[in-house]
């Protein structure tokens, strides 16, 4: 396997853990917080600012989610799962623009 | 940290190992590492794979750049965190910390080759607006970076996207610069597995 596959393949490995492993949280919620869409109340603001604006994140945030009833467990996967859903993004976004400027380059 | 489980939620054997390090570093454990020790098969150990394969694996950029870059993006991200665990690394490895902190404050201005310079920009970008285009790229690649080099820099960028989330949202407690430091040194010597 090449070197360049063997870091995007450990990328791979590491979504797939956090999606899938055996968790606290549910799968679910698990893929609602990876994709920062579609959690109840109060979990779209604490999830909402680790995905777009981390340095943003409060004790307050934190407390509201567990007044709620997550657990701490449930609450580091959640957050965990933001973290690396939103990194996905942007790292598919920078690959299918490299390959497109790949593309283009060889077409012209 | 924000949540006590990542301050007191150990094993013995990990306790153990965390007052080693105390005894032999003179520092306390960096938060960043606790985190990883912390119910490993979730999300430690194939984090920590990923970010050494990223930072340490086979590539043209040499370490040095690379720890630049993983604290250019924690400077985009203002994770304060980060930004002092990595411009410490990156300075050591260049034995060069003017330069890191030039490229942090304009990088623009700062004395670096044009191919990091167009890479440390679209980095940036990406980090800050969550995309970029095939412009961005084609500007990237007419600075003579080559297309195994923008996806090794892009690696780089999304283990740290990563990394700077959970030390913002865990709230990772700032190390004294001598902790950084002694951290740069741990880190250049061996990686992040």
């Amino acid at each position: 396997m090449p070197d360049e596959d063997k870091k995007r393949a450990a990328h791979r490995a590491l979504v797939d853990r956090v999606l899938n492993a055996e968790g606290r949280a549910s799968p679910e919620q698990r893929a609602r917080a990876f994709s920062n869409d579609g959690l109840p109340p109060p979990l779209p603001t604490l999830i909402g600012k680790v995905a777009t604006r981390p340095a943003q994140v409060t004790d307050a945030d934190f407390a509201a989610a567990k007044a709620s009833g997550y657990t701490e467990d449930e609450l580091f996967e959640l957050v965990i799962c933001a973290a690396v859903g939103q990194t996905a993004r942007l790292y598919e976004a920078g690959l299918a623009a490299l390959a497109q400027a790949t593309v283009d380059g060889e077409a012209g | 940290m924000r949540l006590d489980i990542l301050n007191r939620g150990y094993g013995p054997g990990t306790n153990l190992l965390f007052a080693l390090i105390r005894v032999f570093s003179r520092h306390p454990v960096p938060d960043a590492a606790k985190l990883v020790f912390y119910r490993p098969g979730f999300y430690g150990t194939r984090a920590k794979e990923f970010t050494h394969e990223a930072m340490r694996g086979p590539s043209t950029w040499p370490v040095a750049d690379r720890e630049l870059m993983a604290a250019y993006v924690s400077k985009v991200n203002e994770s304060a965190f980060c930004v002092g665990a990595h411009t410490a690394t990156a300075g050591q490895a260049y034995q060069d910390g003017a330069k890191v902190q030039a490229v942090l404050a304009d990088v623009e201005t700062a004395p670096i080759g044009d191919a990091l310079r167009a890479t440390l920009r679209m980095l940036g970008k990406l980090t800050r607006e969550g995309n970029v285009g095939a412009e961005d790229m084609r500007e990237v690649l007419s600075a003579g970076v080559s297309p195994q080099q923008v996806e090794d820099a892009l690696a780089v960028c999304a283990a740290f996207n990563t990394t700077d989330r959970l030390a913002d949202a865990f709230g990772f407690e700032l190390l004294s610069p001598e902790g950084f430091e002694a951290g740069a040194k741990y880190l250049l010597k061996r990686g992040y597995r």
